[in-house]
């Protein structure tokens, strides 16, 4: 076991980074800002991540990436508040959380649910840190391995993997990607030095930055289709959580639903273009049908909210395994959190890991000390949660309007960057009515530019010569799954049950 | 011809548009050959990509039940564009100040229930802690008032 022998020289690495007074105080912020967002419906981790990326200017890459990665994984802990105690997802990984948590609560057990949705997220969080420390850095030695085509293909297999997995129609989240991939080559091409798709706008020379299109796309366009919605009354019924400690029982039947809900976040996580939102709904899934308690699901049952959120939790952690170890991100989230890595002056990719052991290990540190921090913030502190809950609409929105606005602008100083966030934010309220889900198009948009270059630089070293992608065993590998990915998902039955995962709960 | 599923209708539609407008523009960018792919190469193919799935969401969509894309929020989507439209403007002649101040008073017509004493008090605790915040506490360099 090479990966266990270093782990502990690494860790000890990890933790005097993580536990500088300073790291502890962004890790903290992070986790506390990331728990108000998550249990704040209607604004999603990955707006709130853009939207506070200018906190992180003035900071240390550890520092600002020890804080960003706190608000992520932070918004998964609030967001099952949200679900258990109004029926709403504060954010759409804890969907499936609504089902039972909030049976849960309606039977007088609203403590127990959020209980043990924190206790499942904190021990599955762990888990997915280990595994981060554990498969990192031997896939990162393998990444060294990678050269053009194998970027070429791992990104493809990105792009079809979140095109499959995302909920709605594949089709259209297959077109979402390819226009995501052609925003991203706007600007100046860094071959021939033309400028490409900018309209004579000199402003667009350096092409569109992704935090701008998904201010627009997910910021603007959530705010424009919840004000059209009017006022939503919210019904808070359960004003006061007493016993928050489940059951003895309560433990004894949610186990190994956690258990299973830990492994198969953490396949979903380290799976590239997969993630939180569908690992919860596997779980559920997996545990409504192998469970000897299946008439309780939907009606209240513990193990519906231990295992999606443990599931989610431990997605949420390993997604950080492929995008540190490749410098490829998995999903949007994650493109944005390589982006503040880029800012800071970083270059993502598996050479990171060994030339910034201090960054990669004080990640892994923090974030288990921010899932203890999670764990504290969460239980003793849930009445306040609960009460947050209680502030109108009308009296947020603004707010988040005021931070999306100083966000976009701080990125370049750039007015014209305003005004591209706006448009974007009409063309997502487009998507929203045609129901088109954007986030694809963001990872895409990340993705393209970094895709043609590897596709030119592929073909430029075999001479024109497209089977290098087959014959390169990796690549070849990479390819043989995106196919297997397509195929399956054309196959009726299989198509049909995954309309009803992705479909079904969301509208339940 | 009756279409069952809009959504998919016109998402298919707006993916051929946008198809057909890369593949348009893209044409003033030479298309280079395999071994040294010209900045047209990705460009084009992605284009041609983009207006065949656009092509099968919207054929599909003559099949597939659906329901109707419902009504739009003119009142929300005026005046919050109103709002970044007026804080791009007003940003660098105007400063942050009253930059900050049209994007809130935008935005807060556009939530129907806004009442006055609640806005008053929210522009005043967003403009103070923005600033404080980003102006005082992370030193970004931006001027605060027209005339300083």
């Amino acid at each position: 076991m090479d990966a266990l022998a270093g782990l502990f020289p690494n860790l000890y690495l990890g933790f005097s980074v993580a536990l500088s007074p300073a790291n502890l105080a962004y890790c903290f912020v992070g986790v506390l800002v990331g728990t108000v967002i998550g249990v704040l419906p209607g604004i999603g981790p990955l707006a709130a991540i853009a939207m506070l990326l200018p906190l992180t200017f003035k900071l240390t890459p550890v520092a600002a990436l020890i804080m960003l990665s706190g608000i992520y994984y932070g918004t998964k802990y609030g967001g099952s508040t949200t679900a258990i105690m109004l029926k709403l997802p504060g954010e759409s990984a804890s969907v499936v959380t609504c089902l039972d948590g909030y049976e849960m609560a309606k039977q007088g057990r609203a403590g127990p649910a959020l209980g043990m949705a924190a206790v499942a997220s904190f021990i599955a969080g762990s888990i997915g840190v280990l595994l981060i420390g554990m498969f990192g850095p031997p896939l990162a030695e393998v990444a060294l391995l990678f050269s053009s085509p194998e970027y070429f293909s791992l990104m493809l297999f990105s792009l079809i993997g979140a095109a499959v997995l995302v909920q709605g129609s594949m089709v259209k989240a297959l077109g979402m990607i390819v226009l995501g991939l052609l925003l991203g080559i706007v600007g100046t091409d860094i071959n021939s030095g033309m400028s490409r798709f900018t309209f004579g706008v000199t402003g667009l020379t350096d092409g569109i930055n992704f935090v701008v299109i998904a201010m627009g796309l997910f910021g603007f366009a959530e705010i424009v289709a919840n004000l059209e919605q009017g006022s939503v009354s919210r019904d808070l019924l359960f004003q006061k959580v007493k016993n928050l400690w489940p059951t003895w029982n309560d433990f004894k039947a949610s186990w190994n639903p956690m258990m299973r809900g830990a492994a198969i976040g953490a396949f979903f996580g380290i799976l590239p273009g997969a993630g939180p939102t569908i690992a919860s709904f596997s779980a559920y899934t997996v545990e409504k049908k192998i469970s000897k308690n299946q008439a309780m699901f939907g009606k209240g049952a513990i193990e519906g909210v231990a295992s999606p959120e443990a599931a989610n939790n431990s997605a949420s952690q390993c997604e950080f395994i492929p995008t540190l170890a490749l410098g490829i991100p998995g999903s949007a989230t994650m493109a944005l959190i390589l982006g503040a890595l880029t800012i800071q002056g970083i270059a993502p990719g598996p050479q990171v890991m060994t030339q910034r052991p201090d960054l990669f290990w004080g990640l892994v540190a923090s974030m288990w000390l921010g899932n203890l921090m999670l764990l504290i913030l969460n239980l003793p502190l849930i009445g306040i949660w609960v009460k947050l809950l209680t502030v109108p609409y009308r009296l947020l929105f603004p707010a988040i309007m005021v931070f999306m606005a100083i966000g976009v602008y701080s990125v370049n100083n750039s007015a014209l960057d305003i005004h591209l966030a706006l448009l974007f934010g009409l063309l997502g309220y487009v998507f929203i009515k045609l129901e088109c889900e954007p986030a694809p198009l963001i990872l895409a948009v990340v993705l393209g530019p970094l895709m043609e270059e590897n596709l030119r630089r592929a073909l430029l070293i075999t001479r024109g010569d497209p089977s290098v992608f087959i014959t390169r065993p990796i690549s070849a590998g990479f390819l043989a799954a995106t196919v297997l990915l397509l195929a399956i998902m054309v196959l009726p039955a299989v198509r049909q049950r995954r309309d009803q995962m992705t479909e079904e709960p969301a509208h339940s | 011809m009756t279409v069952i599923r809009q959504q998919d209708f016109w998402a298919g539609l707006m993916f051929i548009g946008f198809g057909l407008l890369a593949i348009v523009v893209a044409s003033d960018y030479p298309m280079g050959t395999a071994v040294r792919m010209g900045p047209g190469f990705f460009p084009t193919y992605l284009g041609a990509i983009m207006i065949v799935i656009g092509a099968i969401a919207t054929g599909r969509a003559l099949r597939v039940p659906g329901k109707e894309i419902g009504r739009w929020g003119w009142r929300p989507l005026l005046w919050l564009s109103a709002a970044f439209a007026a804080f791009g403007l007003l940003i660098e002649s105007a400063g942050f100040v009253f930059a900050l101040l049209a994007l809130i008073i935008a935005s807060s017509v556009a939530g129907r229930d806004t009442r006055p004493i609640e806005l008053i008090v929210l522009i005043a605790v967003l403009i103070t802690g923005s600033v404080a915040l980003f102006v005082y506490g992370l030193e970004l360099p931006y001027r605060l008032f027209p005339w300083s």
